[in-house]
This record gives C-alpha cells, structure tokens and sequence, in this order.
C-alpha cells in the first residue's frame, strides 16, 4: 500500500521539483546578482541589492505594477459580467445540449493563440481601434472569458432548484432570488473564475505587444523586455519576483476573506 | 365559505392525467391531509396550489378569489419541502427571518418574530448554526419554522416527514399536532403514509390516479370506507366477495359464495343480487376454540394457518371452510398467557352483524 503510493506520488513530484521549484530557486538567485556584460550575469562575488533599488528608485515601476493590476481588475470583473449569464443559461438548458454548449465555450483553443490575436488586429484597425487600452482589455477579456464560463458553470450546474422554489414560495422576486440565493451560492465559482483569470492577465504579454500602444505596457512586457531586450536579467528577476509576491498577497487577502464571507457555500462548490 | 377550494381541478401531462377533476373544499384551521400511493397527484396538485405549476382545466380559490395567474411569490401561502430546501449560505436565524425580510417587516419584528417561532420548534440554541451543522430532525423544524414564521394563510407540506427515522417522525408527528392547533394555520398535509394521515388529520382525501376516491374524517374513512381501494388503502381488512341475498332497512343478509350467508347491517335499500366486497376489520373478529363462546350470528369453522405474536396483539390467519383466509387481531389481554391458538387448531371465528360494511363494486 506504502510503496504505491510512493510510486505513484515520485514522478510528479520529481518533475515539479525539478522544473519548477529548481527555476524558481534560480530567478530567486539570479534577482541578487549583477548583469553580464553582454546578457546573462556577471560572476558572482557578493550578493547584491542593485536591481531591487532600481526598481524602488524609480516611479515608473510602480506605475506600470499599478496599471497591470487595473488591467487584470477590469479584465476580471468584465469577464464575470459577460460570462454569468452564459453560465447561467448552459447550466440551465436540457442536459443533452449543455456539452455542446460547454464545447462551444472551449472550442477556440483548437486554434492557435497567436492566430487569434492577429485576427483581432485585423478586426480592430479598420475600426481605428487598434494600439489603444481598449484593445489591450478586448483582448485580454477574449483569451481569459472560458476561464471564467467554466468554473461558474460548473458551480451554477450544481444549484438545487428547490432554493429558487422556496425563495420565490416565500415571496422573492426573480430580482431578489438572485441576489440572496443564486448569486452569494456562486461565490466559490466567481473566486476560482476570478483566480484563473486575474492571475494570467498580470503576466500576460503577447495582448498588450500585439494589440496595445507604447503606453500600454504591462509587467508581463517589461519582464520579457528585461531578459530579451535590456539583458538585465537580475532586473527582470527581480520583478518576477514582486509579482508573485503581490499575487500571492492577494490570494492570501482573498482567500481569508472568503473563509470569513462564504459560510455555507462550500455546500455548493 | 371554505378557505381554499378546488373546483374541477385537472392537470394532464401528456396522456396522463395527474389530477383528475378533483372538487374539494379545506375550512380555515383545518388540518387537511392528501393521501395516496406514489404517483397518485399529490405532489402535482401541491405544486398547483403554491403556483409553480398551472392547471389545464379548473381552478383553485382562496377565500373564494380565483388564484389564476397570480404568481407563487404573490400567494399569502407559504411550502415545507420534503426536501426542506433550506438556504446553505444563511444560518437557522437567516432562513427564518428570509419571509419577513421580503414581507419588508421592520429589523425590530423581525427580530422578535423569529425569535418566537424558533422558540415555538425548540430551536432557540440553534439560530447562529448553518443547516449543514443540523441533525434532520433539527432541519426539519427549521422548514417548518420558516414556513410558519410569516403566518401565511396555509401552509403547505409535502411529506414533511418522510425523510426522519421511524422515532422522530413519531415525535415530529405529536410536535407537528401541538404546532398547528397551537398556532392555528390552516395545514395541507401530504403523505402516503395512511397511519400518519389517521394521526395528524381532521380530514382526509384519499386519492388514487389523480382522483380523490374518498374526502372524510379519519374515523369515518376507517369506519366506513366508501370503496375496495379505500378500504384496502387504510388499515388492515378483510375483503369477503358477496352478493346481496335480503336488504331490509335493518337487517342486510350476504351471500358468500362457499361460505354461507352473512348478517351485516346497512340502511341504504340494496337490490338482491348486487355484487361487492363485505369489508371487516381483523380487530372486530374473535376467534374462539369452542361453538359454544362464539355465539355470535355470524359463525364461520376454520383452521389457524399462521399465527404472528405481536406483543399486545396476536394476529390470527384463519382458514375458512371454502379456503379464503381471514386475518384476526387478538388483544393478549390475559395474563400470564400470551396465546389462545396454535397452528392447526380448529376454531370458530366470528363477529357482531354490524361489524363490517358492504361495499358495492
Ligand atoms: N413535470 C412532469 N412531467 C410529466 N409527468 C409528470 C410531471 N410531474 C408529475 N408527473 C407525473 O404525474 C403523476 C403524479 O405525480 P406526483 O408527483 O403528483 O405524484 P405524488 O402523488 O406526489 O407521488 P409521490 O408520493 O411519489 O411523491 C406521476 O405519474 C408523475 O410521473
Ligand atoms: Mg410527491
């Protein structure tokens, strides 16, 4: 029973320890060097501080951290708007036609993503709509919209009819019964959609390069610009590194929050 | 004029005729009972009154005001689910209040309201709990302290009790008694469970396919059953097929083919010759070991073919001379001596001539 379970566990463990605890200990690493002349880092002597100063001295940083988590905010809670209601009728139609629905929803990822970015570019120049901040949002909001429609559906698939029966029994309006029943029980579906896509959007740099002006860019841009462009890896190291502490914070925040707020809901996720 | 009242009630799905003319009228504090097998329409005729669901022909009153159309949120009626259907994300004190709030009641009623009727279920300690964190017991009294904490004109419970264990639902049964005629709501009660109907009613309708076969007072119904499904339906009887030899106004002489004649008693004026069920109650028969006890008129020889002790009752299985067999309820009331028979022995059964009733087919 032991060693199955041993034998079981070893490979994914293996691999997550070797390529994913093992680069992340190196960006750590690499964050308290110097950069190389020519890319890559400098030989090691001491441990340094520069990039973090860098980063802290100058507003710009700060700045660009600020607007990408506005885009992620406004992304995320676009995505919730436009995929309630979606969920909401795939969860409510006949149960034959609600897998075609579901496949409908996450059919767009048989085609190539860079291929559907270019389509937007050719759907917005015509338009004048191009390299703005809108682009950037239409576009991040088209990649990340199943990643909200799935968990919500599933979380609104398991409602008990019964809830909205007895509300409206007791004299709830179909405007009340949402608001005290369907949507405080879709919570847990809301915050799994809202991680899947708030998180991604932060780090994602293909939208804003393609479809956003020069004032558009976001961390995800400015990291790749460090390690691909400006060759100051220690730098873009070191912004990975405010990133997924910023993230993490915020998933500590949120999910303290919902153990106190969600009373109940669990019996529905 | 009756509180609620239905007036050639049909609901058809399909082919199927769920509901089938039912005509029945429930007074204000009445506690009425729907009582059928599986499948009969109750449910459906429940869902009707409540609003979720519409008749095809008919119409339902309340207080003699047609409630077509109005929508389920509009009715002055509130439903106890047998599912309970209790809110997960709000405690026992946030279900309960849930009516009130949407009645828009002031935050001060509300707060006294469903302080009382928690208290009136015996759930004071629980109003900070959250349904998942109760026993079914406890949820159960949550639904019903919900549906009664608004006052609605009626109150609606669709087998309430059917999913607690044998113990509770007995408690449940006495508490449910004390609760209505302690806060005297007019209750629809469905079950297809006759003994919890005869327990909890003031007056039941019987139904089968969709029709109401029988609209009476528990003891009415057990007494004096208007047809074989009735009959059958409620308690334990003796169905004897017979065929009407003399009708007088007193007397009523039956024919069992096999068996001999039957001396019952039935004042409707029956022509000779009609065919039906004599119906009998296995407590109204005695059996008796000698010809002599059983001097009764109507005084059948069998044999006992199985006996079963049931503790203060024994229930005798008799063969009869033209080998149907009839069931006897015994009292053990003897003591020190717990049977009177024995597998085997031949006895006498009998009963009093107004014992049974004749049902015509
Ligand atoms: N929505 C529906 N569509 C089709 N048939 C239905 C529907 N609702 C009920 N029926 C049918 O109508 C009949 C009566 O159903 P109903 O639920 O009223 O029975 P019931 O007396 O409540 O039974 P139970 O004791 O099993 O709950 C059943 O044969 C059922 O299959
Ligand atoms: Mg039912």
């Amino acid at each position: 029973m032991n060693a199955t379970r041993w034998l079981v566990t070893l490979p994914p463990t293996v691999f997550l320890l070797a390529f994913f605890l093992a680069p992340a200990l190196i960006v750590v690493a690499a964050s308290f060097r110097e950069p190389g002349e020519f890319g890559g880092l400098a030989p090691f002597v001491a441990p340094s501080l520069e990039a973090y100063r860098f980063l802290f001295d100058d507003i710009i940083y700060a700045e660009i951290f600020a607007r990408s988590f506005l885009v992620a905010a406004l992304t995320t809670l676009i995505c919730v708007v436009l995929a309630y209601p979606l969920a909401w009728l795939i969860a409510r139609s006949p149960a034959k036609r609600r897998d075609l629905l579901v496949l409908l929803v996450i059919l767009p990822f048989a085609s190539n993503f860079l291929v559907r970015i270019y389509a937007w570019i050719m759907l917005l120049g015509p338009v004048n709509l191009l390299y703005t901040p809108f682009a950037v949002i239409a576009g991040m909001v088209y990649v990340h919209l199943p990643f909200m429609i799935l968990p919500l559906y599933t979380n609104l698939e398991k409602h008990d009819p019964a809830l909205l029966e007895a509300a409206q029994d007791l004299g709830a309006s179909a405007w009340t019964r949402f608001w005290r029943v369907t949507f405080p029980l879709s919570l847990p579906g809301i915050f799994s959609g809202a991680a899947l896509v708030f998180i991604p959007v932060l780090g994602m740099f293909a939208v804003p390069e393609l479809l956003g002006g020069t004032g558009d860019m976001l961390i995800g841009n400015l990291i790749k610009e460090q390690f691909l462009d400006n060759r100051d890896w220690p730098l873009g190291a070191a912004l990975s590194i405010m990133l997924t502490v910023a993230v993490l914070a915020l998933a500590g925040l949120a999910a303290w929050g919902a153990r106190r707020g969600l009373h109940g809901t669990e019996a529905v996720s | 004029m009756a509180l609620l009242e239905f007036r050639n009630l049909t609901r058809r799905f399909g082919d199927l005729s769920a509901v089938n003319d039912v005509s029945l009228a429930i007074e204000a504090g009445e506690f009425f009972t729907l009582l059928g097998p599986s499948g009969c329409g109750k449910t459906t005729i429940l869902r009707m009154i409540a609003g979720f669901d519409a008749p095809d022909a008919g119409d339902i009153l309340l207080d003699g005001v047609s409630l077509a159309g109005v929508p389920p949120e509009k009715r002055p009626l509130h439903t106890v689910f047998q599912s309970y259907a209790l809110f997960p994300h709000m405690t026992v004190a946030g279900n309960v209040a849930f009516p009130l709030e949407m009645a828009k009641k002031s935050a001060l009623e509300i707060r006294c309201r469903v302080n009382e009727t928690l208290a009136l279920v015996h759930l004071e300690d629980k109003a900070d709990s959250f349904p998942h964190e109760l026993s079914g017991g406890q949820k159960q009294r949550v639904a019903l302290a919900r549906g009664l904490v608004n006052k609605p004109r009626l109150l609606l419970l669709d087998e309430p009790l059917g999913a607690l264990d044998a113990k509770l639902r007995e408690e449940m049964q006495v508490e449910l008694i004390a609760l209505q005629r302690e806060v005297g709501i007019t209750f629809v009660f469905v079950t297809h469970a006759q003994q919890e109907a005869l327990a909890l009613s003031h007056r039941i309708a019987v139904m089968r396919n969709g029709r109401v076969e029988q609209c009476d007072e528990p003891d009415k119904l057990y007494t004096q059953p208007a047809n074989r499904f009735v009959a059958d339906f409620i308690g334990k009887i003796n169905l004897i097929d017979v065929e009407v030899a003399v009708s007088t106004k007193v007397l009523l002489t039956l024919k069992a083919p096999g068996l001999g004649e039957i001396a019952a008693a039935d004042p409707r004026p029956l022509k000779a010759g009609e065919r039906g069920a004599f119906a009998l109650r296995p407590e109204l028969i005695r059996v008796h070991g000698h010809k002599e006890s059983a001097d009764l008129k109507n005084r059948f020889a069998g044999t006992v073919r199985e006996l079963l002790y049931l503790g203060d009752v024994t229930l005798y299985k008799v063969a009869l001379a033209d080998g149907q067999v009839i069931e006897a309820l015994m009292p053990n009331a003897a003591p020190g001596r717990a049977k009177f028979h024995e597998v085997g022995d031949p006895v006498w059964v009998c009963w009093r001539h107004d014992a049974g009733v004749f049902l015509k087919d």
